[in-house]
């Protein structure tokens, strides 16, 4: 398959190529027209040459397959394929930003920026996975940020799609990824856990926050694997002012059994986006490596661990939602003792779900509100203080349980606007009982359930009669 | 065009003809039968009678194990199998013998094979059950994408241009784009018996301009299926394992 050597203005398929934007090892980016009116489009041409690597080819052949399937903000938008036997190419939606690899001369970055900046690129994962795709090569390179903020996930090349045939996986035996960023079950040829996707995001955090990549470079197989038995320098080792809950999710992060990480992408946005509610566990505390002793356990006694089986993308998302309840305080018992009966039902199924309740603490519009009461005490503490003890019955380990007390003129907007930026799966909400102020400003419940993009579940206590 | 493909009938009119009502709603407007309208089930004649019908359309059909085994008595099938089939041998009339004797073993179109079992030797009935004989089947074809049924389960097969096999379970409504680079196999699950623990019945519904197969699957009234397999006096166990899919 010889190809004449493409050059600007050539016409492929409608598409005019204008400009080549990058030319890497196993492919061109083109910037491409077609019509006037059409949006800023790419034209990515594989370079497939006599002897070429397959990988190139089946790379290639799983973009073609899972790209027209993704959707939503945080991938770029598939615009047209070419055939294989004429000239393969993909054309995409260009981004307008730029990559995260040119901020590699910056870092290390202020914690509060690498923390937002994980916030992103962990709902961008969990966008992707419930579109049942593993991406498996998460790296600056391949993370955009759109001028509107989203981070985007660019080169489904390596990905692995839990509803459409693998063609990797039995392609090659060796492991496909970038070095420094894969994940231990990657190296050892499984590719279908999504929280790989996070062991890569973790590397990133850790890079970004102390400019020192966890396991270096090291590109041979023998290099890669040191990481199954060696934990990196713990951050704040490298950094004094290393923040403890910084530390905390990104060791987590790198957890090198998947199991151990955060149960989904969404739940470690949750955790990097509310670090005052970070669980601090040894994690943070640690200042120094393992010993040698259990470094040499842990290379030598593999057996101790389980055989890590097939990861289900669905099945594990589905195991682990964020639930939020909002709870008004003020109401009655009744009403109160009825959110925490449903609330405990449906933790009860699922012991990787996690619980954020929620308070609306209601401010006018006009008025200057103070935050203390008469007696001079904060009102905002004794609401936190009232929502873990309203949650305290259910016996929630605390990286299960939040507490969040949102300031807003309208509740409804605020629990609404709380579910959609934290990727709430399901909302439980009480109903209030017909009364004056609900005839009066309309039924929060009412509101919530109508506009919410998540499941909604609206409770009453149990009848009288 | 949409082209609905359907394996392994088994004389079961109840599935058959929920499945065609399925593709038909679902804009099919051809069909294929890669075989097997008999056996097990209790409308052996209904089922061939369905399938003629169908040919006389323009489908396109080709013989199965069980259909041979109605004129030529074969040794190696279960004991089940043997009593249901001559059963069926009594049921059916002339006619429908005779159209299954002349099906033929393999049929093509544009560059799709259809053929009941494994390819590289349509007469001995083999099964694909696993990626050597998908990869056996494949390379004794010159076909860029081969259906086949026989072995009640769905699965999707394929050998790319470096010579490697992928194989996969496909998932219920999913399309899977037949990308031009590799050549596939395609096994169709049962519509009349399905062993892949799902009772509802399993046919294939290809899109020939978008180069993409959905593996269907259609539930059906099970226990009017069962209760008529009942009725006829076969082997009670072919009427209890259509409800566990099995």
């Amino acid at each position: 398959m010889v190809k004449p050597t493409l050059e600007p203005g050539t016409v492929i398929d409608g598409f005019r190529l204008e400009e080549l934007i990058h030319r890497g090892g196993m492919a061109e980016l083109w910037r491409v027209t077609r019509a006037v009116g059409d949006p800023p489009m790419l034209m990515k041409v594989p370079l497939i040459k006599e002897g070429s690597d397959p990988a190139t080819i089946v790379g290639f052949e799983m973009e073609q397959m899972i790209m027209p399937r993704l959707s939503g903000p945080h991938v770029p938008k598939f615009i047209a394929a070419g055939d294989f036997a004429v000239q393969p190419h993909i054309v995409m939606e260009r981004i307008g930003g730029t990559s995260l690899l040119p901020r590699l001369k910056e870092l290390p970055l202020p914690y509060a920026e690498v923390a937002a900046l994980g916030v992103k690129i962990a709902t961008a994962l969990d966008a992707l996975h419930r579109q049942h795709v593993v991406h498996l090569d998460i790296k600056p390179s391949n993370i955009v940020l759109r001028p509107t903020g989203e981070a985007v996930l660019l080169d489904y090349g390596l990905s692995h799609h839990a509803q459409l045939p693998d063609l990797m996986q039995e392609e090659f035996r060796v492991p496909f990824g970038t070095a420094p960023y894969m994940s231990p079950e990657q190296l050892k040829g499984d590719r279908t856990d999504p929280r790989s996707d996070q062991f890569a995001l973790g590397v990133l955090l850790y890079f970004f926050s102390t400019g020192v990549r966890p396991f270096g470079e090291g590109e041979t197989l023998r290099a890669m694997r040191r990481r199954l038995w060696r934990d990196p320098e713990p951050p704040r080792k490298l950094r004094a002012d290393y923040p403890p809950w910084l530390q905390e999710i990104v060791l987590r992060c790198l957890e090198v059994e998947p199991s151990w990480r955060y149960p989904t992408a969404a739940q470690l946005a949750f955790a990097l986006g509310h670090p005052d509610q970070v669980k601090l566990t040894q994690r943070s505390e640690r200042m120094s490596r393992d010993s040698f002793r259990v470094v040499m356990r842990r290379r030598f006694n593999t057996d101790l661990k389980q055989a890590s089986r097939k990861a289900d993308v669905t099945a594990q998302l589905a195991s682990a939602p964020i639930v939020a309840a909002a709870v008004d305080i003020s109401a009655d018992a009744s009403l109160n003792e009825a959110l925490r009966v449903t609330t405990r039902r449906i933790l009860a199924t699922l012991p990787a779900a996690r619980l954020a309740c929620l308070n609306v603490n209601r401010v006018h519009r006009l008025a200057l509100d103070t935050t203390l009461d008469q007696s001079g005490h904060s009102k905002q503490i004794d609401r936190l203080v009232a929502l873990r003890a309203w949650a305290e019955p259910l016996k929630l380990d605390g990286a299960r349980l939040t507490v969040h007390v949102l300031e807003a003129v309208d509740p409804a907007d605020a629990i609404l606007d709380f579910a959609r930026s934290n990727t709430i799966d399901h909302l439980l909400i009480g109903a209030r009982d017909p009364s004056f102020t609900r005839s009066l400003l309309g039924s929060v419940s009412a509101k919530v359930a109508a506009e919410a993009g998540c499941s909604v579940t609206i409770v009453r206590p149990p009848r009288a009669d | 065009m949409l082209i609905a493909l359907f394996a392994d009938i088994h004389a079961n009119r109840q599935a058959f003809s929920a499945c065609l009502d399925d593709a038909r709603a679902r804009g099919a407007r051809r069909f294929v039968l890669l075989g097997d309208y008999v056996g097990y089930g209790a409308d052996p004649e209904w089922a061939v009678a369905t399938t003629m019908a169908l040919v006389a359309d323009g489908a396109r059909a080709v013989r199965g194990n069980h259909d041979h085994a109605v004129s030529k008595p074969r040794e190696s099938m279960n004991v089940e199998a043997t009593v249901a089939i001559e059963w069926t041998r009594g049921e059916l009339g002339k006619p429908a013998r005779d159209f299954l004797a002349c099906l033929p073993l393999t049929a093509t179109e544009e560059d799709r094979l259809y053929v009941h079992a494994e390819a590289s030797s349509p007469e001995s009935f083999g099964y694909v059950a696993s990626t050597a004989d998908a990869a056996r089947s494949i390379q004794a074809t010159r076909a860029q994408v081969t259906f086949c049924g026989h072995i009640h389960r769905p699965a999707v097969y394929s050998l790319s241009a470096a010579a490697k096999m992928t194989a996969f379970t496909p998932v219920t409504d999913v399309p899977i784009p037949l990308l031009p680079g590799r050549r596939w196999l395609i096994v169709a699950g049962s519509v009349g018996q399905p062993r892949d623990g799902n009772p509802a019945a399993s046919w294939l519904l290809l899109d020939t301009a978008k180069r993409e197969v959905t593996f269907r699957r259609t539930p059906y009234d099970v226990e009017a299926a069962a209760n008529a397999i009942r009725a006829k006096g076969l082997p009670p166990s072919l009427a209890e394992r259509l409800s566990r899919g099995a």
